[in-house]
């Protein structure tokens, strides 16, 4: 087991400092889901698949993350509350280097 | 008025197979989607990827999954009521459930099954204040009738497929034509991108991008567009008759989260100790739709779930009859339309 620190901020504007792990195949949506820090149904809606826009968040610190996929430029695109550092959560997984990674998630769509 | 044996609520992988294996209790089913095509999810979001879990299949795309579920039920006729949301429940004296879409369909059935996965699909719909009050007075989430647009003024938003098919379409019918786009860049079919650059270059589509419609204003019908380009905050009023944001779809639980069902996290609450009946005797909730604890949302939960589900259904339109479960290996499959598929008998026969 490793375990890396991340900082998320709730839709309710609450800061969760949580324990990620590594070796696990997660990526961020599912530690969002696996800490309940949105409610089920509210987040990870397609599964991971790019499909929707529900695990939006916006990255504060300033961490290399991996290129944008095509499907990912293309939902984000779509969606709405987009900013300049919007990313999907289930597209970033959970590696070493996001040790310290705060993040913020986007409000729920209507 | 439509009549069956167990009304199944929703079209997916889940509630196509519950239509096999009501068959094989001789239960006819009637299934309502709000999509025009069945297969759900899978069809709707992604029947181009590959699935790998399903027991015995290494690897079937999701659509070629709904092909071979719609194959496996064909011989027990299911009914279809599509491209309608079941929207009203009502329970009958005679203990049978009435089921209203909202196009005013009537189903009656002494069971219903709910798989209605994620809920049902409907237009996303951009944060406008005043969008509400235009809509059908201007504001369009789809496309039903084309001819309304004929010489019309009409701006679309979007970047996908559909934004760029219908402004396609649209301008060769409307006298104008403005597609809207937060980004440069579009994500479609090849050919859609390009018949829009020539549409454009031909001045009959009018592009602005990257932009965002921030208002909408009118008496009573829309009359004005405000658009703001993003990149230098340049506002730009488009008089106009109607507006058709075309952001995709997104799912949403719906009027079924008002039948009275127990609901918990955005889910309807089932007894998986034995046979997936919601708190309403009779109303059953199979696949993504439900949860209990350990609940898995997979399909092949679903396809489980939807088994034990309808030989509880059984006992329950049939209460005096005693039945027991018998293998498609021995038993075979008898279709509704006298189709018969078997195992081959052996021979007996000596070889000379």
């Amino acid at each position: 087991m490793s375990d890396i620190k991340i900082k998320i901020t709730d839709r309710d504007g609450v800061q969760h400092e949580i324990d990620a792990p590594t070796d696990m195949n997660m990526n961020l949506m599912e530690v969002v889901r696996s800490y309940e820090l949105a409610p089920e149904g509210t987040i990870g809606i397609c599964g991971g698949m790019a499909m929707c826009a529900s695990c939006q968040c916006y990255v504060k610190s300033d961490h290399q993350l991996p290129e944008k996929s095509d499907d990912e430029e293309a939902m984000l695109a779509e969606a709405f509350f987009v900013e300049d550092n919007s990313r999907l959560g289930c597209q970033l997984h959970i590696t070493p280097e996001l040790e310290g990674l705060e993040v913020e998630l986007a409000p729920e769509e209507a | 008025m439509i009549k069956t044996d167990i009304l199944i609520i929703g079209a997916g992988p889940t509630g196509l197979f519950a239509v096999f294996e009501a068959g094989l209790l001789q239960l006819k089913c009637h299934l309502i989607d709000a999509l025009p095509q069945p297969g759900g999810q899978c069809s709707e979001i992604y029947p181009k990827k590959p699935i790998y879990d399903i027991p015995g299949f290494p690897e079937v795309l999701a659509g070629e999954l709904v092909d071979n579920l719609m194959e496996q039920i064909k011989p027990f006729q299911p009914g279809f009521t599509l491209g309608e949301r079941a929207e009203k429940i009502e329970k009958l004296d005679d203990d049978t459930f009435l089921v209203t879409t909202n196009k005013g369909t009537q189903h009656n059935a002494p069971i219903v099954a709910i798989a209605g996965g994620l809920g049902s699909f409907e237009p996303r719909k951009p944060q406008l204040e005043n969008l509400a009050k235009f809509e059908d007075k201007g504001v369009a989430y789809m496309i039903k009738e084309p001819e309304v647009y004929r010489d019309k003024k009409v701006v679309i938003a979007g970047g996908g497929d559909s934004a760029l098919d219908w402004s396609i379409f649209l301008a060769e019918l409307a006298s104008e034509v403005t597609l809207v786009h937060r980004r440069n860049e579009f994500r479609g079919a090849l050919d859609s991108v390009e018949k829009v650059q020539q549409l454009k270059n031909q001045g009959k589509i009018n592009l602005i991008t990257p932009a965002e419609v921030i208002d909408l204003q009118g008496q009573d019908h829309l009359q004005k567009v405000i658009v703001r380009k993003t990149d230098n905050s340049e506002e730009i009023d488009l008089e106009v008759d109607y507006f058709i944001p075309l952001f995709g779809l997104s799912p949403k639980l719906g009027p079924i989260a008002d039948w009275g069902l127990e609901i918990e996290k955005n889910a309807i609450k089932v007894d998986n100790t034995l046979d997936y009946q919601t708190n309403i005797p009779g109303i059953y909730a199979i696949g993504d739709v439900n949860t209990y604890p350990g609940k898995l949302k997979l399909i092949l939960c679903g396809f489980h779930e939807a088994t034990l589900m309808c030989q509880s259904a059984y006992q329950r339109i049939y209460p005096d009859k005693k039945y027991v479960m018998k293998y498609t290996t021995v038993g075979g499959v008898t279709g509704f339309d006298g189709s018969k598929k078997e195992a081959p008998k052996a021979v007996v026969k000596s070889i000379e």
